[in-house]
């Protein structure tokens, strides 16, 4: 390939009839994949290649990759194609985030998008995402070296998002003297480890990216290959939504459009099968049935809507149906439950932190969940099965989730646009997890909460007052348990009926179990949290007193109980008087390193941004505390 | 566009702008589409039209103007808000407005403060939180990486190191107080993809897309409308009618036409398919600096 080949060729039918050529050209499809390889198996080489070679290089652009071919690149004056879509090593070395970059190109039959994922440190997370919008990926391996680990943790992940037309493309033939010999035991060792990961099917194309051999046209100097050239094969690989086509119908309700009262449409993105008007549906999770009226549209109403794309339904009946619900065919829905197994890919620096609520997003709504510790973690470069009580960033395990709610769903291999999720963390906004559901778990469908007669209205009027929960949140050694103390006295005198939860007596009990990793004072609240919870429903008021050093886990037991029950109460004492007061040796221990994870030494306090009651205990004497306390219990 | 089998390019393209559209509006408190009259705002206005059908799109059309657009532009801009049933804002920075701020005198400053100041202004003025963009992944190499939505601090700075993985069809759309989003519903699109849908629907864009006589001079390498008589021209430049058409639209003293005699739009796709130079050549404002889109996004421009 020299430069002087002409960078941009139109076809001829453009010239001579532009209307044929748009005609035909309006009867395109669209095809997303991926690549994945790293830098050394010629990845931007086969993209570049692949943009040349459609006719999408310019001669502006042409002109200047020729110049930064000679100045910088890595053929010895010849086109370095890697130059086409590189550029953004600048921006790494500027720690922009980068997850993945879309190219696109265009043949007479398709429209292509591709995900190039650049990166090693940040492999998973960006594959994970490229990955999940691909209708198609494209193993590179580099003949010279064969099966990789590499290529083993690009394949897992792609058969972990459910990619269904895989290529393996066996590059740098040109640099093995194009050797049938050694392509079939590439191929011979890849079926090996594909069958070892469930992989249903692949086809391997010996290609050279950088001599355009098996690219666009065969190669004469590999007549052994009777396959199709790689973009050939792209022209023709199914598409994900003519897989979704053949399933029964679902739509997520992504808005309801209400423009005056007499229209009302439920508008969403079809992720499964047809509609047609007349056509009985359910809506999920109410269950409740009606009949499809019409598909309106901006230009005309639809005789049938197909999945993939973008409409508006209404109904004949007046039900109620909103936003995160799942219109399905009536007589075949989707299920509906609260706990899941699913497989969650982390992406986040934080690392998961099992019992705190998270936000999940699947289909159009988004409601809480709160995640278990793994069953087990994923080794992506053996496959290995590792026992862990977290995950960490790029980190792949199996847990049970549950939800605060029930939602309809499909199992992730079923219908992507169902089953795949997200976790949102509630303070900082962040994307922290990307999820794949497997199956319900039986318990949700098993467990049903126990109407009782004597409800907690009744517990509390017998007791003559209004149940609360008053946290008292601080440093070790603010004052927390002393103030709490003082406050149960009073209530008590006063003829309250009180209970006094304190952070050490729990953890010689029901939390005796558990640690001071970040992971286990989450689970540590979360416990005291329902404890308390229960005690609420008793009718009694509780006082709490635990370090509770995290926002997230104050504002889960808030959730917990009813409006107006939650007091949340500052005990703000500066660390170094804290420290200084030291009333049970605890900071001597953590400074000298005998004492690990310690709340204000080597371990985080987040103060509240909000509470009901602050109280400074520089200013304030114990009892002085205490009576505002009381005050604000009784307002 | 309906089809029994699998969905053309450019329908699965409509139909994944339009999930976009709708996520936005049901997840935002105010959001606004910010319309700049040329073929891409176009195409997103049709969008939204469509999204919301039969219901006008739930939200205004904001118009950052410079004072310095084509005249026909303006013709345009007022014309498809009220087609669309949709409130129009048009904001003008004061302080450029006030010190006459031009594209002759000032250079990039023109661009800074009419358009990046005066985004920002705007939105700040009309506490809008999400602001739709019709930028496009296609358009030059640093924007391949960009993200559907893009996330701003309370004072409209980008921070590349703080957005967010997008997977699957689903958008974490949730925002700090004083955060804003940029959303970008047709970032998959291709040039060729907006003509062919412009084509495809009947969509109407500015005139000047198309050739006519008109009246122009060259200067540095570009050839410049004489639009209106703000146009200073140099000593001895006298305007000469020639028959140019644009393929970008902005400014009218910085955007440069292309000699053409495609008057429709079969006309204007099939020149753009043989011509040899990519899209943005035609527009002054990338040959300011390198990186200069970069650089600009990180100041608010988009």
């Amino acid at each position: 390939m020299s430069a002087k080949d002409p960078a941009y060729v139109a076809d001829r039918l453009i010239a001579e009839d532009i209307d044929a050529y748009l005609v035909q050209h309006q009867h395109k499809t669209m095809l997303r994949f991926i690549t994945c390889g790293s830098v050394d198996d010629g990845k931007s080489t086969l993209i570049g290649r692949l943009l040349y070679d459609s006719k999408m290089i310019f001669e502006d652009q042409l002109a200047s990759l020729e110049h930064d071919s000679k100045a910088v690149g890595t053929q010895g004056g010849e086109i370095d194609f890697a130059l086409l879509v590189d550029g953004l090593a600048a921006e790494r070395e500027q720690g922009i985030t980068i997850d993945v970059a879309y190219r696109f190109f265009a043949t007479d039959k398709r429209k292509f998008i591709v995900a190039d994922t650049p990166g090693h440190e940040q492999y998973t997370r960006n594959m994970v995402t490229g990955a999940s919008t691909a209708d198609l990926a494209v193993i590179l391996i580099d003949a010279r070296q064969g099966v990789l680990t590499q290529t083993r943790r690009h394949s897992y992940l792609v058969n972990l998002l459910g990619i269904r037309n895989i290529v393996l493309a066996v590059n740098k033939m040109d640099l093995v003297g194009y050797s049938a010999e050694r392509f079939y035991e590439i191929v011979s060792d890849y079926s090996h480890f594909a069958k070892q990961i469930g992989m249903e099917s692949f086809l391997p194309i010996p290609i050279s990216g950088l001599k355009g051999d098996n690219i666009v046209t065969k190669s004469a100097e590999m007549p052994w290959y009777q396959g199709p050239a790689l973009l050939g094969h792209l022209e023709e690989a199914p598409v994900n939504d003519s897989r979704m086509l053949d399933q029964p119908f679902r739509m997520a309700v992504q808005w309801v459009n209400r423009p005056n009262l007499d229209f009302r449409g439920f508008a969403g993105q079809i992720a499964a099968g047809a509609v047609r008007p007349g056509d009985p549906v359910r809506v999920l999770p109410s269950g409740k049935t009606t009949t499809v009226r019409a598909i309106p549209a901006f230009g005309g109403e639809k005789d049938v809507a197909v999945a993939g794309e973008s409409v508006t339904l209404t109904f004949t009946d007046e039900i109620d149906c909103s936003r995160g619900d799942v219109i399905t065919r009536a007589d075949a829905p989707c299920e509906v439950a609260d706990q899941f197994e699913a497989t969650l890919v982390w992406m986040d620096e934080h690392e998961m932190l099992p019992g705190r609520p998270y936000l999940l997003k699947i289909g159009t709504q988004t409601v809480t969940a709160t995640v278990t510790e793994p069953k087990y973690e994923v080794n992506v470069n053996t496959l290995e099965h590792l026992a862990s009580k977290t995950l960490a960033l790029n980190a792949i395990g199996v847990v049970n989730i549950s939800t605060d709610r029930v939602i309809p769903f499909e199992s992730y291999a079923t219908n992507p646009d169902l089953g795949g999720f997200i976790l949102i963390d509630r303070m900082t906004n962040a994307t922290v997890a990307a999820g794949m559901i497997h199956f319900a778990l039986r318990r949700s469908q098993n467990i049903h909460w126990q109407a009782v007669d004597i409800n907690r209205e009744a517990h509390a009027a017998q007791k003559n007052q209004k149940p609360a929960v008053v946290w008292f949140t601080g440093l070790s050694g603010s004052g927390k348990s002393t103030i709490a103390n003082l406050v149960e006295k009073k209530l008590h005198a006063m003829g309250k009926h009180t209970f006094l939860l304190d952070g050490d007596n729990i953890r010689h009990g029901l939390n005796r179990d558990l640690g001071f990793t970040d992971a286990d004072r989450v689970e540590n609240i979360r416990r005291v949290g329902e404890v308390a919870k229960l005690m609420t429903d008793a009718g009694l008021i509780v006082l709490t007193a635990f370090i509770s050093p995290f926002r997230s886990e104050r504002r889960m037991v808030r959730d917990l109980m009813a409006a107006g029950e939650f007091l949340e109460v500052y005990v703000d004492t500066p660390l170094e008087v804290a420290e200084a007061r030291d009333v049970k040796g605890l900071y001597r221990k953590a400074r000298s390193g005998q004492l690990k994870n310690f709340t204000g030494i080597d371990s985080p306090y987040e103060a509240p941004e909000a509470p009901e009651l602050e109280v400074n205990t520089v200013d304030l004497s114990p009892e002085e505390a205490a009576d505002r306390v009381i005050a604000l219990i009784m307002r | 566009m309906t089809s029994r089998t699998t969905l053309t390019h450019l329908q699965r393209l409509e139909a994944e702008s339009i999930h976009i559209l709708r996520e936005v509006v049901a997840s935002a408190e105010k959001p606004v589409m910010l319309y700049s009259v040329g073929k891409d705002s176009a195409v997103m206005l049709h969008l939204a039209k469509k999204a919301f059908w039969p219901a006008p799109p739930p939200f205004p059309l904001l118009h950052v103007d410079t004072t310095w657009k084509f005249r026909a532009m303006y013709d345009l801009r007022d014309k498809a808000a009220q087609a669309a049933g949709m409130d129009l804002l048009v904001y003008h920075n004061p302080e450029a407005l006030e010190k006459g701020i031009n594209p002759f005198d000032h250079g990039s400053l023109h661009t800074d403060m009419w358009k990046t100041d005066g985004l920002k202004q705007a939105l700040d003025k009309y506490k809008f939180d999400v602001a739709f963009g019709g930028a496009r992944r296609d358009e030059e190499k640093s924007r391949a990486k960009e993200r559907i939505f893009s996330f701003r601090s309370a004072n409209h700075r980008w921070d590349p190191k703080n957005q967010r993985p997008e997977l699957w069809k689903l958008y974490n759309t949730r925002k700090a107080p004083g955060e804003t989003i940029r959303a970008f519903p047709i970032s998959n699109w291709t040039e060729l993809d907006i003509w062919q849908y412009i084509h495809l629907e009947g969509i109407e864009i500015v005139p000047l897309y198309f050739s006519a006589p008109r009246p122009v001079v060259e200067r540095g390498g570009l050839i410049l409308m004489v639009d209106d008589d703000r146009f200073r021209l140099n000593p001895g430049e006298v305007p000469v009618m020639k028959s140019v058409r644009f393929r970008t639209l902005g400014c009218y003293p910085l955007t440069g036409a292309v000699e053409s005699e495609a008057k429709t739009l079969p006309e204007v796709i099939q020149e753009m398919l043989l011509t040899t130079t990519s899209e943005r050549q035609g527009r002054a404002i990338d040959h300011d600096q390198a990186a200069s889109m970069e650089k600009k996004k990180q100041e608010g421009y988009f």
